[in-house]
């Protein structure tokens, strides 16, 4: 589920911080840089796992402040392709059900990869597996808040950074804000057997 | 900013738990830092990843068992991303080891898939949540998580 993940980045320390020690500092900038955050290609953010090499620390003319290049480690949210992962239903809708594992939510189980036969329930705008036994259909509501375990087959990254003003009037100034866009999702699938909600599977 | 590497190592949700326990700690003992605005996001997101990793079978790991867990793998033969996967999350049924090792019909027989199991629940401490004892080794294995 987390990997380690080797950067290089300037940081750049105010006057003010001085007094404190520069590994403290330098780690408490990176974790406001990057904690939390989806970096592109690579995945969310965790926390610094550790500094492996400071060099020397320049002061520019003109700013008063001392920049350090640093190689360090982050500890990433970067599942690979085909792991198991335990999450919670956080919904579900016509474009699927959607998981959440409470650091990380953008997770989309499409219609398609659900353990068939799935139909919609519009009254209760749940999707449910009509699961067939000798003595007839029993219905499996995918109930919110359940836990399920899951496939990842997908994962798609998506450049969210600001575009341009040339860009943005070319598209009609009437249009609404753009739609905000996930910066990093992960596509499941629970077609196999032993997927699925956990106590599908308990005996 | 550039990344050198994307997937230098993998790490065990134990590695990640030990990691943000420390933290948590330490910042609990520098005290001001963590209500200035800049450190919220990283109060959430470990906040968030410390709660959902609580919840499974890492908690009660310690290096020792990890330690002893992949020395007992060594003679199954599964690839890294298996023994990672088998370590995070205490398979107890044998369905659970088919999803998780990849043609495990093939590169398993049954005794092999019972012994895999044996050495997973006997090794690994069970999860936080009471489960059902379906088997006499899950039995051993909470016993000695109440102890």
């Amino acid at each position: 589920m987390f990997v380690l993940v080797e950067m290089v980045d300037t940081v750049r320390i105010p006057p003010w911080q001085f007094e404190r020690k520069l590994n403290d500092s330098i780690a408490e900038e990176l974790n406001k840089k990057l904690a939390n955050k989806v970096v592109y290609n690579v995945g969310l953010c965790i926390c610094l796992f550790d500094i492996t090499k400071l060099e020397d620390a320049y002061v520019f003319p003109g700013d008063g402040a001392s920049h350090t290049k640093v190689h360090f480690r982050y500890v990433v949210f970067h599942p690979f392709l085909d792991e198991i992962l335990i999450g919670k239903i956080k919904g579900c809708s016509p474009e699927g059900v959607h998981v959440s594992l409470g650091f990380f939510d953008d997770i989309l189980i499409p219609p398609e990869s659900l353990q068939q036969p799935a139909k919609f329930d519009e009254a209760e705008q749940v999707w449910v597996w009509e699961y067939e036994t000798e003595e007839g259909a029993h219905d499996l509501y995918m109930d919110t808040g359940e836990e399920i375990r899951f496939r990842v087959v997908d994962e798609s990254f998506v450049d969210t950074s600001p575009t341009g003003p040339s860009s943005a009037e070319a598209t009609s100034s009437s249009e609404e804000l753009p739609k905000k866009e996930a910066p990093y999702t992960l596509v499941g699938s629970i077609s196999e057997p032993g997927l699925g909600l956990l106590s599908w599977w308990t005996s | 900013m550039e990344v050198k590497d994307a997937n230098s190592a993998l790490l065990s949700n134990y590695e990640v738990f030990q990691l943000l326990t420390d933290l948590k700690e330490q910042r609990k003992e520098s005290g001001k830092n963590k209500h200035s605005s800049g450190q919220q996001n990283l109060n959430t997101i470990t906040y968030e990843t410390l709660k959902y990793i609580s919840k499974t079978p890492c908690r009660h790991q310690s290096p020792e068992i990890v330690r002893e867990f992949l020395t007992a793998m060594k003679s199954h033969k599964l690839t890294k991303a298996e023994k990672l996967q088998l370590l995070n999350h205490r398979p107890m049924t044998a369905v659970e080891i088919q999803l998780m090792v990849e043609e495990s019909e093939e590169r398993l027989t049954e005794e092999q898939i019972e012994a895999l199991l044996h050495t997973v629940t006997s090794i690994l401490p069970a999860g936080p949540e009471a489960e059902p004892k379906r088997n006499p080794d899950a039995a051993t294995g909470d016993d000695e998580d109440a102890a």
